[in-house]
């Protein structure tokens, strides 16, 4: 039968490539996907002869099928016979890499980079940089944009001359006539300047990056930014005032707010990038007027960093750069206008508090966070307590909790379910820091109003925050404050409520323990299976199911087993199906 | 499983089951009818307050004065209009605002009716004045997800002067006096490319000026015209590839409808490049239906000045015909329509088979807007000849379909339709009709024969997939 190299006679390529031709563009992005499939019947010479001759004769398709050929081809090497013969896929590759559509084009970049790494390097620079070259002077845009994705994967492996072939198609790239190109150039510069020697990193990117970064189109020089954080990595610290700061400095105050978002939000990393001098000479006055910029979009991206900026300070006169430079423009934030600038800042605004110390925080950070606390948008207020656990290291929670109730209240009662569900999931935290008596006198209350609230969402959400609130404060206190309010929940004339008991019981069982169980729990379940509503009753199946593990040998026997059986028998199918699975899984039969 | 059931009360789960994430607003109700809660916004982005208060010198008016001492005055007005204002603090400068509107209302009246005062030195003054005026980096979108069709746009915050500015620029340019080649010395490429950039303003009533000043430009600065074109092309294929976000295409269309219309021929290269490589994926866009008529109004000015482009057109849009998107599967159809309006019988030949597998695609969709939409295509008459004189080979790839929704489509009108159709073709080739009833059943029974022996070819196909991959963990043997 089918030997190593195919079969003839079992496989035409006659009829696979009927399927690769099918008029049905599903049953055409079928058989592509399953090209590797087709290589391995016809073998790898075949493949390489006739399959990839007429794929790369044929590509005229949809978009959609194309895409998939493109990935396909970057895992083809063994199908072909092995990297020797890894060129062979380039043909089509390159076709691939020229198509309109960006994403059959970044695939095939992707695929072709891939591949790159299997070639030896004559085979790179007899096959793969010809076409990288091909497709550099390409006529259309396209071919030319995604040659800019490949000089770095062929680059550190080429000889010399071949080097410097490809810096001059680079640099030719980065003044390419339409913006499209220039913006692939300018988002491949970083990667390009990575593989570079250091000598032409100095002679030729720098003037590529300023080029960029003063272009007529804001595109692209907000693209030159990200690759400010690359290129300054890679330069010594004594070159990067004359070569990089200008730029940056330029960047940073661009009439374009794109390019001043850009700078706003790779500011960690630039930060990281020139050094603590250089930060603390320009950086921190290019920060503090992002955070007054115009644009509330830059403010906002800006207010983001306000942590992470101040963290990676240098520790010398980190707290006198805050106090002094940055803490002012954060008050004005407080009370920006712009609802997405105040949430951005309450989501870091309290991790200044580990950086500032206790007296800091208690004189000029909590008046921050109480403001906050207020703020009209439940976005600010839950940032804010979404982080309290940094305040809570360094101040304790105390100094907050008078301000804490009321915004916890309101954004419980919010009209938003999202904005419930938001709040309940920091219910756990806000326990354990503000100890049993607090939560007992004032949220225990908000946490049994959630089990019945008109949300499904909602009331499943306040089923777990029961069993972590359980998990934190024991079983003992599960049974004085919640298991009474819930097992008293099975008599309430609404369905939905019932089944919330016995939603909290499969959660709570295991936290109680045995004794709560058997004792308390499971006479109510039991009690639930001759309700009324059928999705009581089978619910009741999967509860028993779930509780069982819990509950000792002689109660399953003497007391579950009797009424799953009775319900084995109930006139609905699906109370019958889950009492029977109950069953089974119990080992009850 | 057979848990979450649907009928009640046991629909247990009908809750939200959305991911917890924080949303702005709940995400129920529609979004226009949360929009309509908010005031109209506005926005400008043109003005950095200095903080300092405004003063400008009132000058006496230009009629006031004797006319040899007008161009000069008149020169001084420019330079006071360069002044920009800040209309987001609404109590600022209020008296030097209304100067400033005063003159340039004098400004426009004096270049309409005047004679003469167009000297050299105004040029620059006129070009310095409307670039300080109009170039400036559009605000970001007050919502992120700014969706033309259903959110009312952001309002541009300094019209009351930037009106002004563009109807005194539009006058200059209109004015007998004007003359392009002293003026291109000022209005060049660099002014061009900011003039294409401010297309993406979201105020229409601005977009609507700057497409009658661009119209203009166009129209007298021969030099310029190519460089229009190649600009307008790079912002149409970022719009395409990139970022689908772009205000102003309508308008840009619409110039282009009156470009297209003045080429010479024969087509230049360059123009059928844009026809097949721009204009044609322009279709693939999410927010087509903002700017589908003028689209499909360039194409069928392409297709007029040259039939021979109606074949790849076709391909084209076949190529990029809708698959999930039944409203624009309908916009297809309408513009396949206008194009079959002109096609020349020849032409209509050569692409009558890969269209009409597509339109008994479309006959058979179960949406029956859309099906309804490739059924009226019968009442056109132009289009019922061309049919007609071809229906050997349109009857057979149409006829399945037809046949099988006379008797499944749910929509009873569209049934009602179908008979007329299925009559129509019976009157015209009744030979062929009756062919074609009589091979129906066996037709089918050989496509479900095909696909019976595909499964299997694939079938085999994996196993020894299966085989190899045990014997060699994927990798071939040589």
């Amino acid at each position: 039968m089918a030997g190593a190299d195919g079969d003839d006679s079992l496989y035409p390529i006659a009829v696979l490539i009927d399927e690769l031709r099918n008029e049905d563009v599903q049953l055409r992005l079928n058989s592509i996907k399953k090209l590797s499939t087709i290589a391995l019947a016809l073998g790898v010479e075949r493949t390489r002869t006739e399959l990839l001759p007429f794929l790369t004769d044929t590509i005229y398709d949809e978009d959609e099928v194309l895409l998939a050929l493109a990935e396909q081809l970057g895992n083809f090497t063994m199908l072909v016979g092995g990297p020797e013969y890894v060129h062979c896929l380039l043909p089509p590759l390159e076709s691939l890499a020229t198509v309109e559509e960006t994403v059959v084009r970044d695939k095939a970049v992707e695929s072709l980079r891939k591949i790159s790494q299997e070639h030896s390097p004559v085979d790179l620079e007899v096959h793969f940089e010809p076409l990288v070259k091909r497709l550099a002077s390409g006529d259309w845009f396209t071919s030319r944009t995604s040659a800019c994705g490949l000089f770095s994967v062929c680059y550190p492996r080429v000889s010399s001359t071949v080097k410097a072939e490809i810096r001059q198609h680079f640099r030719t790239l980065c003044s390419d006539d339409t913006p499209m190109v220039r913006r692939a150039a300018a988002s491949k510069l970083g990667e390009f300047a990575k593989v570079l020697e250091p000598e032409y990193v100095k002679s030729d990117i720098i003037s590529l990056f300023t080029a960029l970064a003063s272009d007529e189109q804001d595109s692209v020089r907000l693209l030159a930014v990200e690759a400010c954080v690359s290129i300054a990595t890679l330069l010594p610290q004594e070159d990067l005032e004359t070569l990089v700061m200008p730029t940056l400095r330029q960047a940073a105050e661009d009439k374009s707010w794109r390019v001043r978002y850009m700078v706003a939000d790779k500011f960690s990393e630039l930060q990281k990038a020139v050094g603590s001098e250089i930060t603390k000479n320009d950086l921190v006055p290019a920060f503090q007027n992002l955070l007054k910029d115009c644009e509330a979009e830059v403010r906002a991206a800006a207010a983001n960093k306000v942590k992470e900026f101040c963290e990676n300070l240098p520790e010398d006169n980190r707290e006198q750069i805050i106090m002094t430079h940055i803490l002012p423009c954060v008050k004005e934030l407080v009370s920006d206008t712009n609802q997405h600038v105040k949430s951005a800042l309450a989501s870091v605004i309290m991790g200044l508090s580990t950086i500032l110390g206790k007296d800091n925080t208690i004189e000029h950070l909590l008046p921050l966070f109480l403001a906050q606390l207020k703020d009209e948008c439940p976005e600010v207020r839950l940032n804010i307590i979404s982080n309290l656990d940094c305040v809570n290291e360094v101040i304790g929670i105390r100094q907050l909790s008078q301000s804490l109730l009321p915004a916890i209240v309101e954004l419980a009662e919010d009209a938003k379910w999202r904005v419930r569900l938001a709040i309940i999931e920091y219910m756990p935290l806000l326990a354990g820091q503000l100890g049993v008596e607090f939560f007992d006198e004032k949220l225990n209350t908000l946490c049994m109003a959630w089990l019945i609230d008109h949300v499904y969402a909602i009331r499943e959400a306040a089923t777990c925050n029961l069993m972590k609130l359980v998990e934190k404060f024991g079983a003992e206190w599960a049974q004085n404050t919640i298991v009474p309010k819930v097992l008293g929940m099975a008599n309430d004339p609404n369905y939905l409520h019932r089944m919330t008991t016995l939603f909290c019981i499969n959660a709570l069982s295991e936290a109680c323990g045995q004794e709560i169980t058997t004792k308390q729990m499971l006479p109510v379940v039991l009690k639930m299976s001759n309700d009324q509503v059928a999705n009581v009753r089978f619910n009741v199946a999967k509860s028993l199911q779930k509780i069982g593990p819990v509950l000792d040998s002689n109660a399953l026997q003497t007391e579950v087993k009797p009424v799953l059986e009775k319900l084995a028998t109930d006139s609905d199918m699906d109370v019958k199906y889950f009492a029977q699975e109950a069953i089974s899984v119990l080992a009850l039969a | 499983m057979m848990g979450d059931r649907p009928s009640p009360p046991r629909a247990m789960s009908s809750a939200p089951t959305t991911s917890p994430s924080v949303d702005k607003v709940d995400g129920f109700s529609r979004k226009s009818v949360r929009k309509a809660k908010q005031k109209r916004s506005q926005s400008s982005s043109q003005f950095r307050s200095q903080g300092k208060p405004i003063e400008l010198t009132p000058l006496p008016l230009l009629k006031d004065v004797p006319g040899v001492e007008q161009p000069e005055l008149f020169l001084k007005k420019l330079q006071q209009c360069c002044t920009v204002f800040d209309f987001m603090d609404t109590l600022s400068d209020l008296k030097m605002k209304e100067y400033k509107r005063s003159t340039l209302n004098e400004l426009v009246d004096y270049v309409t009716v005047s004679r003469g005062y167009l000297t050299e030195q105004a040029y620059p003054e006129v070009v310095k004045m409307v670039s300080q005026n109009i170039f400036r980096t559009l605000p970001p979108s007050d919502s992120n997800e700014f969706d033309p069709e259903e959110d009312e746009p952001t309002l541009e915050a300094s019209w009351p002067h930037l009106q002004l500015v563009y109807e005194f620029f539009i006058r200059f340019l209109e004015s007998q006096e004007f003359q392009p080649s002293i003026a291109k010395k000022y209005i060049d490429q660099k002014f061009v490319l900011q003039l294409l950039e401010l297309f993406d303003s979201e105020d229409p009533r601005e977009r609507d000026y700057l497409k009658t000043v661009l119209h203009r430009i166009y129209g007298k600065f021969l030099g310029l015209r190519a460089f229009i074109r190649k600009q307008i092309n790079n912002i149409f294929l970022r719009f395409v590839y990139e970022t689908e976000h772009f205000n102003g295409v309508a308008e840009l269309l619409e110039i282009l409808g009156s470009i297209i219309n003045g080429f010479a021929l024969p087509l230049k290269a360059e123009h059928k490049q844009f026809l097949v490589k721009v204009l044609i994926p322009l279709h693939t866009v999410r927010s087509l239906s903002l700017f589908h008529a003028q689209l499909a109004y360039c194409i069928v000015q392409f297709l007029e000045k040259d039939p021979t482009l109606t074949e790849p057109v076709i391909r084209g849009l076949l190529k990029f015909w809708p698959k999930t998107c039944s409203q624009k599967e309908v916009m297809f159809l309408g513009e396949l329509e206008e194009i079959l309006d002109v096609i020349e019988p020849t032409q209509f030949v050569k692409i009558q088979e890969p269209l009409f597998k597509q339109i008994s695609r479309c006959v058979s969709s179960p949406h029956f807007q859309v099906a309804e939409r490739a059924l009226y295509y019968w009442n056109n008459e132009y289009i019922m000849s061309l049919i007609e004189e071809n229906s050997s080979v349109i009857l057979p790839i149409m006829f399945s379909s037809l046949y099988r929704i006379s008797k499944e489509h749910w929509n009873p009108a569209i049934v009602a339709l179908v008979y007329n159709v299925l009559k129509a073709f019976m009157e015209m080739n009744s030979t062929l009709f009756d062919e074609l009833t009589a091979t129906y059943k066996s037709d089918r029974q050989r496509e479900k024969k095909k696909e019976k022996e595909r499964e299997e070819l694939w079938k085999k196909l994996e196993d020894l997939e299966l085989k190899r991959g045990l014997r060699s963990d994927g990798i071939i043997p040589t």
